[in-house]
């Protein structure tokens, strides 16, 4: 008996649906600009298996970022994972290194925890699992290598499994600040180390050693008269803003960031973006593509928004797009207001709203008053994009930095005391202080209630190794 | 005529490849004992040419154990050590690591059974070697063991004094630990 026409025609329109519905989820998943594309982004985010984490969740949609190949299994999540993090890692001198544990003598702890991969200890899309610093194991994974270390360190019998970290002693990566001799060299040092001021920047003092340096473009010779077409220059107030700059004063005129060169040709690009800054600024724009301002951007993305994070943010600002201009606004590029207002413009976070009333903004205040000299005052940015100094390759120059990457000395916060802290504290006062996290919300206004016992317990043992010098001294006298 | 060519060469082929010494296999002795020849060598020159020259006779630099905090040299052993952390990541069908009975980072304590046996046969005989075999994880290695020796003032000083050794009486030549070589059997 033949179908009744109006099935026969439900049938087909549900054929049809069901295949372009497959079909618009195939495209989504298996289309690298489904990432970019508002249509088909809803398409891709069918496919994730679950939140991602504080780390990840900018580019959750850029599949292609951390899975390569389709069947590159956890070997090949490995190469993702490294592609950005190996580097910090090896910076960070990571106390658990790969090597470590392919070594065949460790097999025992292989079978334990299969630390040769980033993905045993931090899987993503699994948020009902995920603790502080986006880990994933359960709390006792010291203990299953370091049970014993009572036996080789008395002062730590009867401590428990989960105080390895928490007691601000140690990191399973970076210890750079927590090692024994190095608290030693620190013990009783006062809270505050005394008149500091930060290093200066010294772009333009250094910039002529630089091999390749584009000195055709930039010719480090104060510019007075912006070069742009006469036809293009519309905003007085901009040619003023330039003028005032450190670029006008080194030599970089309108079309040394305008007149870009692409495919061959030399064209004037209105809003010049940060691969054009990259051509002098290339260790900062490195570092703000891989923080968290320029991640999405590093990625081929859509650049950040502060209606995309996930921590709270002013809604004014919601749909503003980071990029180098976003902090430093274009032609002007007021290093003081990137310092704090371009932060505290986006940022509505408690630690970020008690800034003001913070003794690090009172000093901030000073500077800006000329009370204080330069660097003597704690912005934003001092303490979350601080200055590095580092050796240009292939001169004996040295060049003091920013960096631009403000993720680099968070999570975990202990980072932050030798680059930052230890600048102007002690480290005993900044340990206590970074282990108090009400204090950190109230941007360090009072004193920390916490004291971290690792430093007493350094100096106990000092103490013991002294004693005992001193004894063998005294036998071998006698 | 063509075919009668091709058998000639065929035949002078086969010819040579009989007269010719066929590829011995070397092994994994062989091959363990050259490893630690290169390895012994670049130690001892880096300990007497550079920190035992720098620091002791000349005063020039110290080394130190943190030292890039202390702007100083490498220790030997920490050279060592990063050479073999370097080979890991290179993937090399073979792995060492310097252990000793009297480290002093704990993690130096000799691990295995065999690992334990050789360190003892090369501190009561540091002239030759010891050889075992040795099933770790699900994969057989050759091992072997080789006497790590005292070979500048420095190499005592410093373990002597440092205030984590068990061990304060080493004297030169002396055996202070031993470099555990492995390479997997086949």
């Amino acid at each position: 008996m033949a179908e009744p026409k109006s099935r026969r025609i439900f049938w087909i329109l549900w054929g049809i649906l069901s295949v372009t519905i497959a079909g618009y989820l195939l495209v989504g998943l298996l289309a690298k600009s489904a990432a970019t594309n508002p249509l088909l982004a809803p398409a891709r985010q069918v496919f994730l298996p679950g939140k991602t984490s504080h780390g990840h969740y900018q580019i959750e949609l850029a599949c292609e970022s951390c899975h390569k190949s389709p069947f590159g299994g956890r070997e090949g999540l490995q190469e993702s994972c490294e592609r950005c993090h190996g580097q910090e890692l090896k910076d960070a001198v990571d106390k658990h290194p790969r090597s470590k544990f392919t070594d065949p003598r460790n097999a025992d702890l292989l079978e334990k925890l299969e630390a040769t991969l980033c993905v045993t200890c931090h899987v993503e899309h699994r948020p009902e699992i995920t603790r502080p610093m986006g880990v994933t194991l359960a709390g006792d994974f010291c203990f299953h290598c370091h049970q014993d270390i009572a036996k080789d360190r008395p002062s730590h019998q009867g401590m428990a499994f989960n105080t390895c970290n928490s007691a601000g002693c140690h990191k399973f990566h970076d210890n750079r600040a927590l090692y024994e001799d190095f608290l030693a060299k620190h013990l009783g040092e006062p809270a505050v180390l005394g008149k500091v001021t930060l290093p200066a920047r010294n772009f333009h003092e250094v910039a002529g050693s630089f091999p390749g340096y584009p000195a055709d473009r930039f010719p480090l010779n104060p510019q007075t008269a912006p070069d742009a077409p006469a036809d293009l220059m519309k905003s007085q107030e901009a040619v003023g803003d330039w003028l005032a700059t450190a670029h006008a004063r080194s030599g970089v005129n309108c079309s040394g960031c305008h007149q870009v060169e692409k495919e061959g040709a030399k064209g004037w690009v209105r809003r010049p973006d940060h691969k054009v800054c990259a051509t002098c600024h290339e260790p900062e724009t490195k570092g703000f593509l891989a923080g968290k301002h320029g991640m999405r951007l590093a990625e081929g993305l859509s650049p950040m928004t502060p209606g995309r994070a996930r921590q709270p943010m002013h809604a004014k600002a919601r749909s503003a797009e980071l990029g180098c201009t976003s902090c430093h606004s274009a032609h002007r590029f007021d290093t003081k207001k990137a310092a704090v207002e371009a932060c505290t413009g986006c940022h509505r976070d408690e630690h970020t709203v008690a800034y003001e009333r913070s003794p690090h903004f009172a000093l901030w205040k000073q500077e800006l008053a000329g009370e204080l000299p330069a660097g003597s005052g704690v912005s934003c940015a001092s303490c979350h994009l601080p200055r590095d100094e580092y050796r240009v390759s292939g001169t004996s120059a040295r060049r003091t930095l920013v960096q631009h990457n403000q993720s680099d000395n968070l999570r975990p916060s202990e980072k932050m005391l030798r680059p930052v802290c230890m600048s102007c504290h002690g480290l005993g006062f900044a340990t206590d202080a970074l282990a108090d996290s009400k204090l950190a919300q109230r941007n360090f206004l009072g004193k920390p209630a916490v004291n971290i016992k690792s430093l007493d317990m350094v100096a106990k043992r000092v103490k013991e190794v002294e004693e005992t010098r001193r004894q063998k001294d005294a036998a071998a006298k006698k | 005529m063509k075919s009668s060519k091709t058998m000639l060469a065929i035949l002078t082929a086969a010819g040579l490849t009989a007269a010719l010494p066929a590829h011995a296999q070397v092994s994994y002795k062989d091959m363990a004992d050259a490893l630690h020849a290169v390895m012994e060598s670049d130690r001892t020159v880096y300990t007497r040419m550079v920190v035992n020259r720098l620091q002791n006779e000349e005063k020039v630099i110290k080394a130190s154990e943190h030292f890039k905090d202390d702007k100083a040299l490498p220790l030997p052993a920490q050279m060592f050590r990063f050479g073999a952390e370097m080979v890991a990541e290179k993937k090399m069908p073979f792995s060492y690591s310097l252990q000793s009975l009297w480290p002093i980072n704990k993690q130096n304590m000799p691990k295995t059974a065999l690992e334990k046996k050789g360190l003892e046969a090369v501190a009561n005989d540091n002239t030759k070697p010891f050889y075992g075999e040795e099933t770790l994880g699900k994969t057989k290695y050759f091992t072997a063991v080789y006497a790590d020796k005292a070979v500048a003032p420095a190499c005592v000083t410093c373990h002597n004094e440092h205030k984590d050794t068990p061990k304060k009486d080493f004297k030169i030549g002396q055996t202070m630990g031993g470099v555990v070589l492995r390479i997997p059997m086949k």
